[in-house]
């Protein structure tokens, strides 16, 4: 499996993450989503940008509390909520927005 | 929402006529060679798997007798048929637990019994096929290990033992579940199923420090490896990551924190759960336990406790001595391990917590038991202590408080329809479908007693019911931790705010 992505075949496991991280540029998380019927907005891009640093620092996706606090600083504290998280990120903040971000998938009794 | 037909909820509970092979389809995906061989399995299927799967078969009737009982002694008699979720929830009879046992029986009959041997089709024994495998690989990763068709069994039958065993007669041919055994990977490499590293644990616990002291004014404190603190908490590491799970994580710092005690957590065994079980691997199960033996000797703690996590009460409780004991360094005066609700609740037995419950007022609670608590452990030191003490925490914390149909709770629990090794995306449908009995029960006394949410134990049962109760109509935030309720009520030594109104008559005077 793999997606297309500026005329390259990027190879992605079965649930769609992408095999080899490093591969990741931005016009991947946009193809990812067009899969899912969604269209990525500057609030989407907070997110994957912030799961990006993160994950830079700690090898590692952050824990929901990490993630809301950090987006409610961004996005105003309306927003640093896992209900808004989810309505960004319908199959789940953790797990769809780490798959655009080209995370792995957060595995684990989550 | 769903590409497949999700149970409708109705007035009550029906046994459904079964259609044959309707879940055939259902298998998860396999691990790859890497992640089999760094636990010890083989990466490639051998060329004579069939004989490595019947010695591993012969292997495990001789360790384990319970197995070669079970394969032994089933009479047919049908009292099981009814009583896995998986059943009720899909309707396919291989998904009813004698039949599920059988798939295993029939390879045993054909190589091991007279029977079987000579006239295989008056005893029904099949010869070890490619299909028979398959239908191993796709039915076991239907069980959850749950144990709820055991408590009918007239004889006692564990189909979760005979599950476990199904599971590591596929990995011993390099059959594993990529679920499982990546996660263990990352247990032995890392410390915990998520794969957390020390520095990303330390970053949330300091955010969990801040959040609690913005919220209380309190500056209740989330040890991480200090050495010379008297209990090691072993929490699951959803805890650090999931919701509700962290909420449940703040109510034991509050309640370690009113109880003056010195605590610890651990980078190095930051993992309660212990999916070694799962795939049924004494050696991989006993593998994790040593990390906390480990970790509880590095640091010098006097007593372990087990956060909410289910089938790690279940290792603890049941195993934990046998495969990384003996724990005399520890103190003698306090269970080996103990578990959160019952440090808890014994704090509250001697009136050293306080509660406000009102702050749980916006809620009608309910209570799962989760499988492995209330069928393989205990709580306390009374039968059924695993039942009460629970509940009577979220007693002491919630005015209101309502049990779900007895035939749904205690022992005859059903199962979250996500543990064992089930609780992953590519198993969705067999976990959405399998939640429907305790769908249905939860909708019954929301229906007639008004229950908003509904309390859980368990770190699997936690992400397994926020993910599946919208697909019965429920919301995702109706599922809490136990220790979240006690984290909303419990009145904090110099609190600020709503919470600080019964701060001068604490009781707590004799702190630890």
């Amino acid at each position: 499996m793999g997606i297309e992505v500026n005329g390259k075949t990027l190879e992605t496991d079965e649930e769609g993450y992408l095999t080899n991280l490093n591969e990741w540029v931005p016009e991947v998380a946009g193809i990812m989503a067009k899969l899912d019927d969604t269209e990525l907005n500057e609030n989407h891009w907070e997110v994957i940008n912030f799961l990006r640093e993160y994950y830079e620092e700690y090898q590692i996706a952050p824990a929901v509390r990490v993630l809301t606090k950090a987006i409610g600083k961004k996005l105003g504290k309306d927003k640093g909520n896992s209900k808004y998280l989810y309505e960004l990120f319908p199959y789940g903040p953790g797990k769809q927005a780490c798959k655009y971000a080209g995370l792995p998938k957060p595995t684990g009794c989550v | 929402m769903a590409d497949f037909e999700v149970p409708e909820l109705k007035e009550t509970l029906d046994i459904p006529k079964y259609v044959d092979g309707v879940m055939a389809h259902s298998a998860p995906y396999t691990a790859k060679a890497e992640f089999q061989e760094a636990l010890g399995f083989p990466g490639e299927l051998p060329e004579n798997w069939q004989q490595v799967a019947l010695e591993k078969m012969t292997d495990l009737r001789t360790r384990y007798r319970s197995f070669q009982v079970y394969l032994d002694i089933c009479v047919k008699c049908g009292a099981c048929t009814d009583k896995c979720h998986y059943y009720i929830g899909t309707a396919d009879p291989k998904n009813m637990p004698v039949a599920r046992q059988d798939l295993l029986r029939k390879v045993y009959r054909r190589y091991f019994t007279f029977a079987g041997k000579y006239f295989p089709k008056l005893v029904g024994a099949v010869d070890l096929t490619k299909e028979v495998l398959d239908d191993w690989y796709s039915y076991y990763h239907q069980c959850s290990q749950c144990r709820r068709c055991s408590v009918y069994c007239p004889y006692g039958i564990d189909t979760a033992e005979i599950s476990m065993a199904a599971r590591e007669i596929m990995d011993s041919i390099s059959i594993g579940q990529k679920y499982c055994n990546e996660i263990l990977g990352k247990v032995f490499v890392i410390g915990n199923n998520l794969g957390l590293p020390q520095r990303a644990l330390a970053d949330t616990l300091e955010g969990l420090e801040e959040e609690v002291e913005e919220d209380t004014g309190v500056a209740v404190k989330f040890p991480l490896d200090q050495k010379g603190a008297e209990i090691l908490l072993v929490p699951p590491s959803a805890d650090f990551f999931a919701e509700p799970h962290v909420d449940g994580l703040i109510g034991y710092a509050k309640v370690f924190h009113e109880a003056g005690a010195s605590w610890t957590m651990s980078s190095y065994a930051s993992e309660a759960g212990n999916f070694g079980m799962f795939i049924g691997s004494y050696e991989v199960m006993q593998k994790a336990a040593l990390r906390i033996r480990k970790a509880a000797i590095d640091l010098g703690v006097k007593r372990i406790i087990f956060g909410e996590c289910g089938h790690a009460w279940r290792v603890a409780y049941a195993f934990l001595n046998t495969l990384a004991g003996p724990f005399d360094f520890l103190d003698p005066r306090y269970p080996v391990p103990q578990h959160i609700c019952e440090y808890t609740y014994d704090l509250i037995q001697k009136n050293r917590l306080k509660f406000n419950k009102s702050e749980n007022d916006h809620m009608t609670l309910t209570f799962h038991d989760s499988c492995n608590v209330a069928r393989a452990t205990r709580m306390g030191d009374k039968p059924g202590g695993q039942f009460d003490i629970p509940r009577a925490i979220i007693k002491a914390a919630c005015n209101n408080y309502v049990d779900m149909p007895a035939d749904t709770i205690g022992e005859a629990t059903f199962c979250c329809a996500g543990g064992g090794g089930i609780l992953t995306d590519d198993l969705m449908e067999i976990r959405v479908k399998g939640a429907l009995p305790r769908m249905q029960a939860l909708k019954t006394v929301s229906v007639e007693d008004g229950v908003t949410h509904m309390a859980a134990i368990c770190a699997i049962c936690k992400s397994q019911f926020t993910k599946v109760i919208p697909y019965y109509g429920f919301t995702m935030d109706q599922i809490v931790s136990v220790h979240q309720l006690v984290s909303n009520a419990l009145v904090l030594t110099g609190a600020t705010g709503e919470n600080d109104s019964s701060e001068n008559d604490e009781g707590n005077t004799e702190k630890e």
